[in-house]
């Protein structure tokens, strides 16, 4: 499709500023008087705080404040909290233990926010903050997930076995008995790597405080700042809402690593007072991202999977240690249960399904959201089980999915979940033809030949997003509600702004809102505009995450565009002296029925400000409309990844020969927009298969990946181009049809990788990420068992 | 302090800086042009990327005192006469950018590929030149489509 309307791939609108280094980043604004802050972070894993002394630094020049965890409670600013209550199988809550914004007396993990200089240049804070003398007195620690509930090392007081909850979904005993009569049983112990989401865009933050005004104002990286203005003021008690304006302007990429509410944040904007009201600035050097920016999966789980002598499955069983790190994260809680274990039906027909999950605290940085959020662990852990028990059963991996597929719709799964629509043998019979799937034995013999071992592997993903409806998550311990907001202001010349709460950064809203909005009223697509990422501008929002700003945020637009149809008709009839019944609006024109009476959009705009020509006691004038929308249900994408992979047993070098991936997506609003998602999240998933990996050093508690020459990014040359292709089945919840496409990809993409590899190698297990060295090790085991 | 003076995009600047001043930060902080970022202060992911005397350079590891006398071009400077350089069009053209925060280095990285390498580029050519620049939202098959485009045009 051509043009600017929904369908069509029209180059985006913000990519102007973004060539010309016209970006406006929170490290491009410089305020007056600016000041700068640095943080002295714990170089210990677990210890006591015996003292501070603070003389020496603050005696540096330039500086104008320490502060420290005394000062918070001097001022009584509450600590970081955690939005979703898991209540445990045995009916208690969950153990959250304090998080300060400046420690109180302990630290943690290597990392950990000790206290904060604020001095007049960056160099000077930063001088200052290494004279700050911090006695500490070492405690044991502990950063496996898997020790957490056998260690000594307790990270809190609440949870004496390291237990945050042990929580539990599905039907424990029917599960036992389709695991009892199982004709095949297959097991895996799989985990999960942790993961540090990387940004490229470091976390900043700039808090100032208007003595004038009595007021303060937050500038940060943040993928939804009404949430964080909502918890700065209702738990952190800075001030009250109206008394705080937070502003996320251009940001750098987020992956949910943004989404959560930082003590260095808080930090500036509170500290900001205390230095007379001048604004206070933090922009986290590289290692600090690695350090104390939220990470994300570290899973160590046992799976089964049962099935009867036909080879459909009969039950899936789940046990699942899920790392929250030293502290409850933002939204932390919910990752490892509700976005995880509702997902474990995948694709398939599964009648029995259970799992428990222990989350516990360990001594390393707070575990949160990162791209697809618990739906990438599902997945990974259904597609190893599938593809394994197919090799076991000596069946094609693709037939046993299809043979297990859920061909019905609406499908209760037994974990909450009912998929709405899908057609997953389209999606899997695209990407074998796509994939050449046929000619993959030719192709395996000619890597042969060449000394190459060759590997293809399957991953049927299925993801919930376009998170949530509010009641549903609000049953389920969800502290806040995630509908989304829209306002859509007409301009008397026409022209319409759209004020969002979703936040672009990276998504391209600017360019898909205006998309559908021009579509909807025939208005220039230039001629809209978007607004989003302040709170003094857009009443509230909840952000963007979970793939919602599609589903959930254009569907608040469009709720808000029916209203404008609706008045403008008003309007309209007016003018054109008829029955507003008979007036009809289509491509930007509004008619009278049965005559050749008509007024363009623009025309009707200008009239509902000027007033002249209807009974202002009836019409109110002017033509702005805001709705709210909360959506019915989740959205379900679903869709297949296939990945070739050839091997050098002598390096053990894994390159992506081949990589197909079919989405249904639904209706697409931009196709070319969709795409640049599925590239990106399939990256992100090649990264976290072959080589992303966080590993914190388990004598001495360090973080031993902090820097990008530690922690293996995925470059460009480590990565082919990707085949996409689309089918549709359009969503039944929203107006538009569309699903979330902005995880897919990372969710889909790396068991289809790990597939591959195992494939290749003729083993069944191989932990991720499996670098050359791993793989190596891997082709040398191989060769000790062959002599 | 040692004064320095460079032309930057054209235009001869100078300014005290101290011993330790980083390029990066004199652009970013003395000039005030942003388009330059800092993704990492390790010379890694190539987002500070700029042109000094005509090579592309991270300028979040050379001295700002180093480069006195020198011509420096930065993101601001690439667009002529109102007119994007083909490769900032290409980017846009074939969505070579998500976040936008890697790109300007990405973009100065693939003018200075071109210039070494030719306007003639394969894939491989442009993924192996691009090693240094790291980008997180596009998985690279965009940006690799518009350093082509974009090189055939310059």
């Amino acid at each position: 499709m051509t043009g600017t309307g929904v369908g069509a791939s029209v180059k985006r609108k913000e990519d102007q500023r973004f060539i010309t280094g016209k970006g406006q980043y929170t490290d491009d604004i410089n305020l007056k008087d600016q000041t700068y802050a640095y943080f002295v972070r714990s170089p210990h894993a677990h210890a006591t705080i015996k003292s501070i002394n603070t003389k020496k630094a603050a005696a540096m020049p330039g500086v104008l404040g320490v502060f420290t965890g005394e000062h918070v409670k001097e001022d009584k600013i509450g600590g970081l909290i955690c939005g979703w209550a898991i209540t445990s199988k045995d009916g208690s809550g969950m153990k959250a233990g304090p998080h300060p914004i400046l420690a109180d007396g302990k630290v943690r993990y290597v990392g950990d926010h000790v206290a904060v200089v604020v001095a007049e240049t960056k160099e000077q804070a930063k001088a200052a903050a290494a004279l700050v003398d911090v006695k500490y007195a070492p405690l044991a620690h502990n950063v496996d997930a898997a020790k957490a509930m056998s260690t000594k090392a307790q990270v809190h007081d609440v949870a004496a076995d390291n237990r945050v909850y042990n929580w539990s979904i599905g039907d424990e005993g029917n599960t036992a008995a389709a695991f009892k009569n199982a004709a095949h049983v297959t097991k895996l112990d799989i985990v999960n790597n942790r993961l540090i989401p990387n940004a490229m865009e470091p976390r900043a933050a700039i808090g100032s405080y208007d003595t004038g005004m009595e007021a303060y104002t937050l500038y940060t990286t943040s993928q939804n700042p009404h949430v964080a203005r909502l918890v700065i003021s209702a738990f952190h008690g800075l001030c009250p809402e109206h008394k705080l304006r937070v502003i996320a302007p251009d940001v750098g990429g987020g992956f949910g690593s943004k989404i959560f509410i930082y003590a260095e944040e808080v930090v500036c904007v509170w500290v900001s007072k205390r230095v007379g009201g001048r604004p206070v600035k933090w922009t986290a050097e590289r290692t600090e991202s690695f350090l104390a920016d939220a990470h994300g999966r570290d899973h160590v789980t046992k799976a089964e999977l049962a099935t009867d002598s036909s080879g459909r499955i009969t039950g899936l069983r789940v046990h699942t240690t899920a790392s929250m790190g030293a502290y409850l994260s933002t939204f932390s809680s919910c990752v490892p249960t509700y976005l995880y274990a509702t997902l474990l039906s995948g694709q398939y027909n599964i009648p029995n399904i259970y799992a428990e999950v222990d989350a516990v605290y360990t001594n390393t940085a707070p575990v949160d959201a990162y791209r697809g959020a618990g739906r990438p662990e599902a997945t990974y852990v259904v597609e190893r089980l599938v593809e394994t028990a197919a090799r076991e059963l000596k069946m094609d991996p693709a037939e046993f999915r299809r043979k297990n597929f859920v061909t019905q719709f609406p499908h209760q799964t037994p974990v909450i979940m009912c998929y709405d629509a899908g057609d997953y043998d389209a999606s899997l019979v695209k990407a074998q033809e796509m994939a050449d799937v046929k000619g993959f034995a030719a192709r395996k013999a000619a890597s042969a030949k060449n000394g190459k071992l060759r590997g293809l592997g399957y991953s049927a993903y299925i993801e919930a997003c376009g998170i949530a409806p509010s009641a549903a998550i609000g049953s389920l311990g969800a502290g806040v509600g995630l509908w989304e907001s829209a306002e859509v202001r007409v301009n008397p010349v026409g022209s319409v702004e759209i004020l969002t709460g979703s936040h672009s950064h990276g998504q391209g809203h600017e360019t898909t809102f205006a998309q559908l909005v021009s579509d909807r009223l025939g208005v220039d697509f230039n001629n809209v505009s978007v607004v989003h990422g302040d709170t003094d501008k857009v009443q509230f929002g909840m952000g963007t995450y979970g793939s919602r700003s599609g589903a959930v945020g254009m569907h608040a637009i469009s709720k808000a565009l029916d209203k404008i149809e609706a008045k403008a008709k008003k309007v309209a009839a007016a003018v054109m002296e008829a029955s507003t019944d008979d007036v009809e609006f289509k491509n930007g024109t509004f008619t009278v029925k049965g005559t050749d009476k008509k007024m363009a959009f623009g025309e009707v705009a200008l009239a509902a400000y000027v007033a002249h020509k209807f009974n202002s006691a009836e019409i109110e004038p002017g033509l702005k409309e805001s709705a709210f929308h909360d959506p019915a249900n989740f959205v379900f994408p679903a869709g297949v990844h296939i990945c070739e992979v050839e091997i050098d047993p002598d390096t053990g070098v894994t390159e992506i020969a081949n990589y197909t991936c079919v989405d249904d997506f639904g209706n697409l609003i931009n196709p070319m927009i969709v795409e640049g998602q599925v590239q990106g999240g399939i990256v992100q998933g090649i990264g976290q298969a072959l080589a992303e990996g966080c590993v914190y050093d388990e004598s001495s508690g360090q973080l031993l990946t902090g820097s990008y020459m530690d922690y293996r990014m995925p470059r460009a040359a480590d990565v082919p181009s990707f085949n996409l292709g689309f089918t549709c089945t359009p969503c039944p919840t929203n107006p538009m049809g569309m699903k979330g496409c902005g995880e897919a990809g990372a969710i889909g993409s790396p068991p289809a990788v790990i597939n591959a590899v195992t494939d290749a190698l003729g083993i069944r297990e191989i932990a991720m990420p499996a670098t050359p060295q791993v793989v190596w090790n891997a082709v040398q085991g191989l060769k000790k068992a062959a002599e | 302090m040692p004064t320095v003076s460079m032309t930057v995009n054209g235009k001869a600047v100078k300014g005290e800086v101290e011993g330790r001043t980083l390029l990066v930060e004199f652009i970013r902080e003395h000039l005030g042009l942003t388009g330059t970022h800092v993704g990492c202060d390790t010379s890694q992911c190539g987002a500070c990327v700029v042109h000094v005397d005509g090579k592309a350079v991270k300028s979040c590891s050379t001295l700002a005192a180093a480069c006195d006398g020198a011509a420096v071009t930065t993101i601001e400077g690439l667009a002529k006469d109102g007119k994007l350089h083909p490769m900032q069009e290409s980017f846009r053209e074939h969505h070579g950018l998500q976040c936008g925060f890697c790109t300007p280095g990405m973009i100065m990285s693939a003018v200075d590929l071109v210039k070494r390498e030719g306007k003639k580029l394969d894939e491989d050519t442009i993924r192996h030149g691009l090693e240094g620049n790291i980008c997180r939202c596009t998985g690279y098959q965009n940006i690799v489509k518009a350093v082509q485009a974009g090189a055939e045009k310059m």
